[in-house]
This record gives C-alpha cells, structure tokens and sequence, in this order.
C-alpha cells in the first residue's frame, strides 16, 4: 500500500502529529496564526470521541489541557504571542505539579499585539523564562512539515516520559506555508504512553516519590489512587510543606530531570559540518534559508555548514560546542534581536567568534540576507 | 461512613483561624456527601488560592489545589474529560468573582455539571484583609482606609444572569439548611452555585467592628430571612436564603456526547 500524502500548512502537519500521538483531549481559544490548529482539531477530534473545548480565554485553556491530564489523556493547546504570555502562570503550575501537556505558540511579531500576520522568532527566551521561579523546560521547534510532524509526536513523548510541560515553538512561516507531508504508517514512529503506577488499590501510593530512575509513575484522577496536587511546594504525597530539605529537593527535583538530560533530549540536523570553516545555527524556519544558502555556496566550493537545533531548550550545548570547535566563525541565524546568541556565546570555546544574522522587520529572512551579513562579517563589505 | 472518613485526618489541624465559618462549609458538605452516598473514589474536588481553596487539602477525594481564579477551568477539563466524575469546586468570593469571574460566568453559560461553592466572607482573608468585589460600599479593608466606594455583585443574580441552572444561597449560621442546599446542588444535573455567606472574625470583623465570631454568626441570623418571606417585603434589606434557581436545560458534557454521535456519523 502506498503512503498517504498530503499537501498540507504546517498547522496541519502539526494536527497530524498530536493525533498520531495520542491527541485526545484539545482546549484552545483562537489566535492567529494558530488558528487552524484548533480548526482542525474541532473537525477530527469529536470524529474519533475526542474532546475539543473553546474555552474562554488561553489561561482557561492551559488550565482545562492540565485537569484532563490528570484524568489520563494526551492533551494539546495552540496560541500564538499575546496568548503564550496569558498562559505564563498556569505553565508554571504544570512544571510544579509535574503534569504531561503540550502547548505549541506559533511565533508572531511582537511585542503586545506586535503584527499578528508576520513571522518571528521573539518567543525563544519567553518559552524559557516566561513563567516565574527557578524552573526547566523543554522547547522543541521544526523548520519543514515532515520534521513539524515527527517533533510534535517527540512532544508527546517528551512529556510523557518526563511528566512536564513541553512548549512546540513554531512560527509564522513554517505554520502557514504549504508543502509536502508524508504520512507515517501506525508503528512507524515510536510513541510513548504514560507510565501508570503499579501499586495496588490499598497501598499507599505516593505521587511525588521518584522511582530510582527518576521517572513518577502517574495514578489518574478518579482511579483508586486519591491524592492532593498542588502548584504550592510539596512532599511526596503532593502536601504543601515549608520544610527546607523538602523546598531543596524539589527544586532540584524538577530542574535536574530535565538540565541533566539536555544530551538525551538534544534533536538536531547537522549539513555539510565535517569540514565547515563557517558555521550557521539556526533554528524554525529561518534554518531553511540558511540550509539554501549553506549548499548554495557549498557548490561555489566555500566551506560552510549549518547545525540545526530543533531541541531548543535546554540548550545542546555539547552538541554546539563540538560542532563548533573547528570553525572560523560561528554565525547565528534567527528572527529576533538575538534570543539563542547569549547561549550559544557560552557554549562554545571562542565566543568572541559568534555572530549574529536576524531580521526583525517582520519579513522572512532570506539567503541573500545571511549571505550579506557573512560578507561583512568576513570583511568583504555587501 | 462517618464523617470521618472523608477526612484526611493526617493533614489537620487545618489552616483557618479560630471562629472561621470554613470548617462549618467543610463539614455542610461533607455531611452533605455523606447523604449522597458518593464513592469517594468519583469526587473530584478543585479549588483555586486562598483561606477557602484550603478546603481540598483535607478531604479524602482526588483533590487539586490550583492557581488563583482559575479552579473553574481545571475542573471544566477533568469533567469533559470525565464527564462520570463529580466535580465539587470551592471557592472564595475574591477567587470566583474578581480574579476567576470570567471563568465563573463561562462556566455557568456552558451549564457544565459542575458544583460551585462560593465561601462568601466579603474579605481577601489569606493576604490579611483586603476587600473583595463582594465586600460592598462603606466597608473598611486593608486597601480601603476611607471605606469603600465599590458596589457589590449579587452572586446569586450574576449566577442566573450567566445561565446557571441551579443557584442558592446559605449561611454559616442555619448548618442544616447549607448542608442541604449543598447536597441539592451536588444532585442537580447542571452548572450549579451555592453561595454561602460565612465570617471572617480575623480581618472583616475586625475591620468593620462587628465583634468575634458568634456575633458575626449572629449576625448572618438577623440579616437573612427565607427567600420569598414577608419579612423581606417588611425590610427590603434582608437578604433572602433559599433555592433562588431550579431548572432543567441541556448539560455540556451531554451535549458533548451527543455532538460526538453526530460527527462519528457524518463521517459513514
């Protein structure tokens, strides 16, 4: 039997993705240029006895996503800018409560209203620091629609695996531009299902005890496991406690599950790297302009490669590091005022040889606009 | 079961000042359960921040304490989620009505089958005596030094304005009577509130020199009459306790349901 193929936005491509997943449960409210993805899914959700809910606002809906989790489903939501920043707060209850969810935030100009219709890349340093507290997370991003598919099932996954929120930071152009999207066959990806606990009914249970490899096995809501969760600081049954050892334990708790594991959760492309002297990171869409201009100048015999992060957060710092250690210059490749650069600066062994190549005017960056940056950066003037 | 048993015992003694009327809430409903003869493996119980949201901390339910205003939309997802479950949601006057009031009237639009207990002590008890959107004029708070000038919501007409399908009102003085209005609100097949008018000796008496508990107990005994009494008609500023609303109309998860069988059929 021949692949399914579609003609598809990278919403879509998206949509495909949750539901091959496991995408039962969806509460959204609208924002451009998120839209179809709650679109969409108010059409195949209810189609195969999902739950798809307009909610009131966005802090409604982070909030509905994070009760069905609790009851066992695979839960999504979408928003753009004005909307990731209302979720802020109730983003941070899923981190502390350590409950499975995606939120995707399709990049829009901003600040504030910014221009809903054009693409950046203004949110990289929100999805990490936007909620309040000493805290991890794990941001993933896509530059094509089969990539946008795969990195959404990933999302899941990642979530499952380590009971977090996980942030799908895409943008303007990558959701709305159209293009090829081959349909993975069930199995073809690997898909995580939550861990449930095996204690009987009886037994105590404790929701916040780690098992030795760190992984909490879940109980959900109206199974034969009662317990309290909360966004307060708490103890192994999920009781709010102001004892030091425990306020300690937790934080480290949840930031060390994730930072400890940047090389485990560490997804990324690598193009023409083995003997680039000149290296572009990027990340989204503009990493599909760098990769045109990294095989344009390939084939005019110049040595460049481009390291495509789709884990953005935590930072792969390693893999930066090693990807950079031979080159002349390290050239960053974003659509904002420079979000990655700082990180990117501390990752590797010259910082003073990084720069930056961005837009922020609101149009997609171009090859032509990497090449002229690198013109100068070499000394070449445009 | 006895009382008792719905009790996390381990976790008291609980949070609330002396001469608080949330335990006497805590109790209503859990007398009120107890009636109902639910399993407690099918409550769930949400709340939001403050004295009141305490509440889920000590019952023996699947229980989420949340963030501020927000509980209504918590619980919205458990129930679409698990439309079999009881949802109970407690709630103080300044988390349902001015942080969470737009969750509030959602909630009440959808008439999701959910259980809305509003514990009304016209007071932020747990930042230390500020007033609330139910404090009403000429009141003294922390953040009103020269008395209030901000009117008050009526929960109750706010309530039916919004489409709840069932609303009433109690106090923390007529124990009985909230304990029923509870189980009758749990009962109902529908968005429904129970506003509970309850004292804050702490920072409202306090403020307002009304006197310690039982004289603000006392009060909530001189100021209401049954909904619909002559006493009402002879002094317009009683306020009435009762069952204000009591009607049938379609449940959101139900509907949901039915919405389902229609799209699984447009797709044969």
């Amino acid at each position: 039997m021949g692949k399914t193929v579609r003609f598809v936005q990278g919403n879509e491509a998206c949509v495909e993705g949750a539901l091959y997943a496991g995408l039962n449960f969806y509460a959204g409210y609208p924002i451009t240029p998120s839209t179809e993805i709650a679109e969409l899914l108010s059409l195949k959700l209810p189609q195969r006895g999902g739950k798809f809910i307009q909610m009131e606002d966005e802090i409604a809906s982070l909030c509905a996503i994070i009760g069905a989790s609790l009851t066992g489903c695979k839960v999504m939501t979408a928003t753009s800018g004005p909307g990731f920043s209302l979720m802020q707060e109730a983003l941070g209850y899923a981190v502390m409560a350590e409950i499975p969810c995606v939120i995707v935030d399709v990049q829009r100009g901003g600040p504030s209203t910014g221009i809903p219709t054009h693409v950046s890349q203004g949110d990289v340093n929100q999805a990490r620091w936007g909620t309040h507290g000493d805290h991890a997370i794990i941001t993933l991003t896509a530059s094509n629609h089969q990539d946008v598919f795969a990195i959404t099932v990933e999302a899941f996954n990642l979530s499952e695996t380590y009971r977090t929120p996980v942030i799908l930071l895409f943008d303007e152009v990558v959701a709305h531009m159209r293009e090829k999207l081959v349909l993975p066959e069930p199995g073809e990806l690997h898909t995580v299902e939550r861990l449930k606990t095996a204690v009987k009914e009886g037994v105590d249970y404790h929701p916040y005890l780690p098992r030795e490899d760190g992984r909490l096995p879940m109980s959900d809501f109206g199974g034969v496991h009662r317990y309290n969760v909360t966004g307060l600081v708490h103890d192994m049954w999920g009781f709010p406690s102001t004892e030091p050892r425990v306020v300690h334990g937790l934080l480290r708790h949840l930031v060390d599950k994730i930072e400890n594991r940047a090389h485990e959760l560490a997804r990324f492309k690598e193009f023409h790297l083995d003997d680039a002297d000149i290296v572009l990171i990027s990340y989204g869409s503009s990493a599909r302009s760098a990769l045109h201009l990294v095989e344009e100048r390939r084939r005019r015999g110049e040595r460049l490669g481009l390291l495509e992060l789709q884990t953005l957060w935590p930072l792969p710092a390693d893999v930066v590091r090693t990807r950079c250690s031979r080159a002349r210059a390290v050239v960053v490749v974003e659509m904002n005022m420079g979000q990655l650069l700082p990180s990117v600066k501390l990752a590797v062994e010259r910082p003073d040889r990084v720069f930056l190549a961005n837009r922020i005017d609101g149009v997609f960056i171009t090859p032509a606009d990497i090449h002229n940056i690198l013109r100068i950066i070499q000394g070449k003037g445009v | 079961m006895a009382v008792k048993d719905y009790l996390r015992e381990r976790f008291f003694p609980h949070l609330w000042c002396p001469g608080c009327g949330h335990g006497e809430v805590l109790g209503g409903l859990i007398r009120a359960i107890e009636r109902l003869g639910l399993r407690k493996n099918d409550i769930v119980m949400v709340s939001g921040i403050g004295c009141s949201s305490r509440i889920v901390g000590y019952v023996d339910f699947h229980t989420m304490h949340t963030i501020h205003g927000r509980a209504l939309a918590f619980a919205t997802g458990v129930k679409l989620a698990r439309p079999e479950l009881t949802l109970i949601v407690p709630m103080g006057d300044g988390d349902a009505l001015a942080i969470g009031g737009n969750h509030f009237i959602h909630a009440a639009r959808r008439n999701i089958d959910i259980t809305a207990i509003v514990m009304n002590n016209r007071i932020y008890g747990m930042t230390g005596g500020q007033f609330s959107p139910l404090s009403g004029v000429n009141v003294s708070a922390t953040t009103a030094p020269f008395r209030t000038i901000d009117k008050s919501f009526d929960i109750v007409e706010l309530s039916r304005a919004a489409g709840a399908t069932f609303v009433a009102r109690s106090t923390t003085y007529h124990a009985q009577h909230l304990s029923e209005v509870i189980e009758k609100a749990i009962r109902h097949k529908g968005f429904s509130v129970v506003e509970v008018l309850t004292q804050c000796p702490t920072y409202f008496g306090r403020k307002n020199r009304i006197g310690d508990a039982p004289e603000m107990v006392k009060w909530l005994k001189d100021h209401t009459t049954p909904v619909g009494s002559k006493a009402k008609q002879e002094n317009p500023e009683l306020i009435e306790r009762g069952v204000f609303v009591d009607i049938e109309a379609p449940e959101y998860c139900e509907e949901y349901g039915r919405m389902v069988e229609r799209a699984m059929g447009g797709r044969r």
